[in-house]
């Protein structure tokens, strides 16, 4: 048996580099089809607010496991390699558009209707309403939830252990397995999370009082 | 792609998909009722307890919402197993789970209480309530009135999460899919069907929760508004 030292620690905290590559990925990717969810959530076509409805409604209704356990699987139906970070930037993804999606809708819709109308009155067209009138107010009001949401894919990331990938929970699993100390292990392991997703939420609390737009 | 679908497992396993979705609704419900109990305790203590006690509860919730709920069931399940205390994977699951959504509703009940209308609490003073009496009469119940939308879907969440219990075997309906994809090989087909089972579960839920809701906010029913 191993004794746990500073090695298993440096050893954590380069493992918890792929947790955050993963959270970037899946906010990268999950920013995309958030936005294009909410979007579609807005539209007025009653076919796009439908299908968006649907998706958002099935995707928050799956535990984040079993959507990453069919794309891990899926995958391999494809007949792609099975790549774990594949399979869970994949799920990761499609499992945070769900949920900015939805949240960003909130933001669009919080946007005052006479900014619509205004807009309406200056002869702006849909495309214009948006990119100079909606989405920038939006994006403020946005600012402090999807921050404070960061906090939940950094958390959820710690689900690609599952399916293999060496992230920073599953870097604790194998720590654990050679020291055998696991309350020590995960204690750090938690730790590290805590180091990562904390500033987070102070982060989103300091900026839903600075753009005071909880009113 | 070539692949094709077989879901002729089912014939013979649809009872253990069934047995499996009875487990987790056990799981989860227990859980999400004493974690409800916790965090409504905590959250009245977070408002109106003293100094100490604000700030132990304060570094209890942000403790677990900064954490991933894996962690906290290796925690449980792994950690205190090493110092001695070896429990079951079910009652570590369900200790983890109740930790976890305490700290949640300890959160949501606290935004509740703390809306509560000033005039409300001088109307009970004038009543002559007592602060105990002020709490449960006049604060606890339209708190989690306002705050109840919040409350149901964060215990759907729970029910969700609580797949990830499957880890230390605990015994629930991931668990009994990697059984049932272990002995078929049919991993994603097993998968799909969790996904739709789990669906119809969490449907069930908000069911159910919107059936509550409207047992017990009588009074909003009334007067047809939120309070």
């Amino acid at each position: 048996m191993n004794q746990f030292t500073s090695v298993h620690v440096i050893y954590l905290l380069e493992a918890a580099r792929w947790t955050l590559l993963l959270s970037l990925i899946a906010l990268a990717g999950g920013g995309v089809l958030g936005l294009a969810l909410a979007l579609g959530r807005v539209s007025r076509l009653r076919i796009l607010r439908g299908m968006a409805i649907a998706y958002i409604q099935i995707v928050q209704g799956t535990p984040l496991l079993v959507l990453l356990f069919l794309s891990y699987f899926g995958l391999s139906l494809a007949g792609y390699r099975l790549d774990p970070l594949v399979a869970a930037g994949l799920s990761l993804t499609f499992y945070v558009g769900a949920f900015l999606g939805e949240i960003w809708r909130g933001c669009i819709e919080a946007v005052p209707r006479t900014q619509w109308e205004a807009s309406d009155c200056l002869g702006l067209n849909r495309f214009q309403q948006y990119t100079h009138v909606i989405l920038p107010q939006a994006v403020r009001i946005a600012t402090a939830p999807t921050v404070g949401f960061m906090v939940q894919v950094v958390k959820n990331t710690s689900l690609a252990s599952i399916i293999g990938f060496v992230e920073l929970t599953r870097a604790g699993q194998i720590v654990n397995n050679s020291t055998f100390q696991p309350f020590l292990v995960f204690l750090i392991v938690a730790a590290i999370y805590f180091a990562i997703c904390y500033p987070l939420s102070v982060a989103s609390r300091v900026l839903e009082r600075k753009l005071h737009v909880a009113r | 792609m070539t692949y094709r679908f077989d879901f002729s497992f089912l014939a013979e396993r649809w009872p253990a998909f069934l047995e499996g979705a009875w487990l987790t609704i056990q799981l989860t419900v227990v859980s999400i009722a004493l974690g409800f109990v916790l965090g409504t305790l905590c959250a009245v203590l977070r408002v109106y307890g003293g100094g100490v006690v604000r700030r132990v509860i304060g570094v209890y919730v942000e403790l677990i919402r900064n954490t991933p709920l894996l962690v906290q069931i290796f925690i449980v399940y792994f950690g205190l197993a090493s110092l001695g205390l070896k429990l079951s994977a079910e009652l570590s699951a369900i200790i983890a789970l109740v930790i976890n959504v305490g700290a949640y509703t300890t959160e949501i009940m606290r935004a509740g209480i703390e809306s509560t209308g000033r005039t409300q609490l001088e109307a009970a003073d004038c009543l002559g309530l007592t602060r105990l009496q002020t709490i449960l009469h006049i604060v606890l119940l339209p708190a989690m009135e306002r705050v109840y939308p919040a409350l149901s879907s964060q215990f759907v969440l729970l029910m969700l999460a609580s797949s990830v219990t499957s880890q230390i075997s605990a015994e629930e309906l991931t668990a009994i899919a990697n059984v049932i994809q272990s002995d078929t090989y049919r991993s994603f087909e097993v998968y799909l069907v969790v996904a739709v089972v789990y669906l119809a579960l969490s449907f069930l839920y908000r069911f159910g929760f919107w059936l509550i809701g409207r047992l017990l906010f009588v009074r909003r029913r009334k007067l047809g508004t939120a309070i």
